[in-house]
């Protein structure tokens, strides 16, 4: 999966689980997902397994910090350094 | 064995334990012994007198959990002072308030936030000490801080105070209806006699472990802290990052094999719905107890099948009593049992009666006001003297405190919590005045009218926020929930947002809120 993958299928799934009824545009890449209170914990912990499954990854519990999950283009950079290379 | 003071616990124990472990820093498995842990917070001590500390002053905590803040917070004990400690990463201004509140002397803040606290507290016109302790100095801030500023200081004396038990040990902040925190001024007397009753309780001895899940701020810290010091125990001490990730909590649980595990039923539901609590046959946990929310009978059944040995003890208690009844689950729930179990009975320490709105006692089996007395009764809120004795029912039978909570009582003293009869919430443990929630809101420049409801819901209370905007347009979610993230602690986060042209109303024009109750 490339990072323009990843960043919609974020972006998707944060909008329907999390922000019902968001125009998508404000939500961007950078929007602070964590800090910026859009994602509590039990979210956070929600949008993990889903990446989990749909990017076939394993997310250990050591890397569910902020760096690594408080924006879009983190999550898919983050996202991106667990895949196999090809 | 009671003691006159606090602190007195741990010097107790440095001298019959000091190669035990007294603390471990769950996240990065440092950990210190009773007797270095007792050195630490002499030090504390003496820097605190050095800079002008006396006894009856107020010290703030703002820093991450950690042996530094419960080094620290021992210090500021043994100076004979009151710790009142803040969420660090709760809003700089909210805490700012709070220190200028009670007019704390001196801040242990992390010091990556000590400059916006000190702009905050500068707009108050407050200038307490701020004793910065820096983490990117490594492991050891609190050793490396005292390091740097005591370099060839002599001790002013090497004693610590001796508070007698009626003296204010610590204050904690909680939810104000007003849209201010209030604080909880809470004494020696008070912390111990609870103490004594969880050592009765408990019957904790040194081999002992201990989770202290819950942050110093939060009167769950109470029994974390001093109920394990006392004897000679370990406590490990599980951070904010830590505390939210429920595998690695699960992994501690486990392999540290602790022994007692305190917490919000949230959590402990957390733990079982995300944290594979279930794969792991191998627990040593000899009591889960937990406070502060109605534990979903759905999940508590779970948690009982996964960790079946425990001993499973319902506590009840607002901040002002910290924990006055309690119930123990028994041994098998019923498949067909839904009702939540009851708050149980007064523990040993203190007097509970049920009242009406005049005072009177309300006959067994109809629904009144839980009134408590005894030794673990707040003094009062600080600096409000009107809204501790609205809180305070007095009679010729004693000083009753007034919890707010509608109870019913039944055979043999049981309690059984129906509800609140003001506009205060409990979600996750937290209480939260919804009204400081909208006092929130209204400072945003875009929102003309708000209500905040909560709702309780088979997975927990949740909380609703109806609003109109100045310009009849709906927000963006992300602008209210941002607002909301800047302008409140995260535990206080609504978990909708309504938008409405306008709120309904009385006929007396205020606004409707049993209408809203109704909206879905």
């Amino acid at each position: 999966m490339n990072a323009i993958q990843i960043r919609t299928m974020a972006r998707d799934f944060i909008l329907k689980e999390f922000l019902p009824g968001e125009r998508p545009e404000n939500l961007t890449d950078s929007t602070e997902l964590i800090t910026d209170g859009i994602l509590d914990s039990l979210a956070t912990l929600k949008l993990v397994a889903y990446l989990e499954k749909s990017c076939g990854i394993e997310i250990a519990p050591d890397e569910l910090v902020p760096e690594n999950l408080n924006s879009i283009a983190q999550i898919a950079n983050f996202v991106q350094s667990k895949q196999p290379s090809t | 064995m009671t003691v006159a003071a606090l602190h007195e616990y741990l010097e107790q124990s440095a001298r019959r334990y000091p190669q035990t472990c007294a603390a471990v820093e769950a996240s990065s498995g440092r950990q210190i012994t009773y007797c270095e842990l007792d050195a630490l917070s002499d030090q504390v001590r003496d820097h605190l007198r050095r800079i002008g500390v006396r006894p009856a002053d107020r010290v703030g905590i703002c820093l991450p959990k950690s042996i530094a803040s419960l080094a620290v917070l021992f210090g500021i004990l043994k100076v004979g002072a009151a710790y009142v400690p803040v969420d660090s990463l709760a809003p700089p201004a909210r805490n700012a308030f709070i220190f200028n509140d009670c007019g704390v002397r001196a801040i242990f803040v992390e010091a990556s936030r000590a400059e916006t606290l000190r702009c905050e507290l500068a707009r108050l016109a407050a200038e307490p000490c701020l004793l910065p302790l820096d983490w990117s100095d490594g492991p050891s801030p609190l050793a490396t801080y005292l390091a740097r500023v005591e370099a060839g200081g002599l001790a002013v004396e090497d004693e610590s105070a001796r508070p007698g038990p009626d003296n204010l040990a610590y204050v904690l902040y909680t939810s104000g209806s007003t849209g201010q925190p209030k604080g909880v001024m809470l004494t020696h007397r008070n912390g111990s006699s609870y103490v004594d009753w969880c050592s009765d309780i408990l019957a904790p001895d040194e081999n002992d472990r201990f989770s202290s899940h819950a942050p110093f701020h939060f009167d769950l810290s109470i029994l974390d802290i001093f109920v394990p010091l006392k004897h000679g125990a370990t406590v490990f001490l599980i951070g904010e990052e830590l505390g939210k990730n429920p595998t690695r909590m699960a992994s501690v649980i486990a392999e540290r094999r602790l022994t007692v595990w305190y917490s919000t039923p949230s959590v402990l539901t957390l733990l079982v719905e995300h944290g594979s609590l279930d794969a792991r046959d191998d627990h040593a946990l000899r009591f889960i107890l937990f406070a502060g929310e109605v534990f979903p009978v759905k999940h508590l059944r779970r948690l009982k099948a996964v960790v079946p040995r425990a001993r499973y003890l319902n506590l009840y208690g607002p901040t002002e009593t910290n924990v006055c009844t309690y119930y123990e689950i028994p041994q098998t729930i019923a498949e067909d049992r839904s009702a939540p179990f009851p708050i149980g009975r007064a523990c040993s320490h203190v007097k509970a009666r049920v009242i009406d709105p005049n005072g009177r006692n309300v006959p067994r089996g109809q629904e009144g006001e839980l009134a408590i007395s005894g030794a673990p009764v707040m003094l009062g809120y600080w600096n409000m003297p009107e809204r501790t004795s609205a809180a305070f029912h007095v009679d010729s039978s004693g000083r009753w405190y007034r919890t707010g909570d509608v109870v019913i009582e039944g055979d043999g003293g049981v309690y059984t919590f129906r509800g609140r009869r003001d506009r205060m919430v409990k979600r996750r443990g937290y209480r939260i005045e919804l009204g400081e929630i909208e006092t929130a809101l209204y400072r945003h420049p875009a929102i003309s009218e708000v209500a905040a409801i909560a709702r309780s819901e088979e997975s927990g209370v949740s909380i609703k926020v109806f609003y109109a905007s100045r310009d009849g347009h709906a927000l963006s979610l992300i602008e209210l929930k941002r607002f909301c993230a800047h302008n409140l602690p995260a535990y206080m986060a609504p978990d909708w947002f309504s938008h409405q042209q306008l709120l309904p109303k009385t006929s007396t024009d205020k606004i409707d809120y049993q209408h809203l109750m109704r909206m879905e």
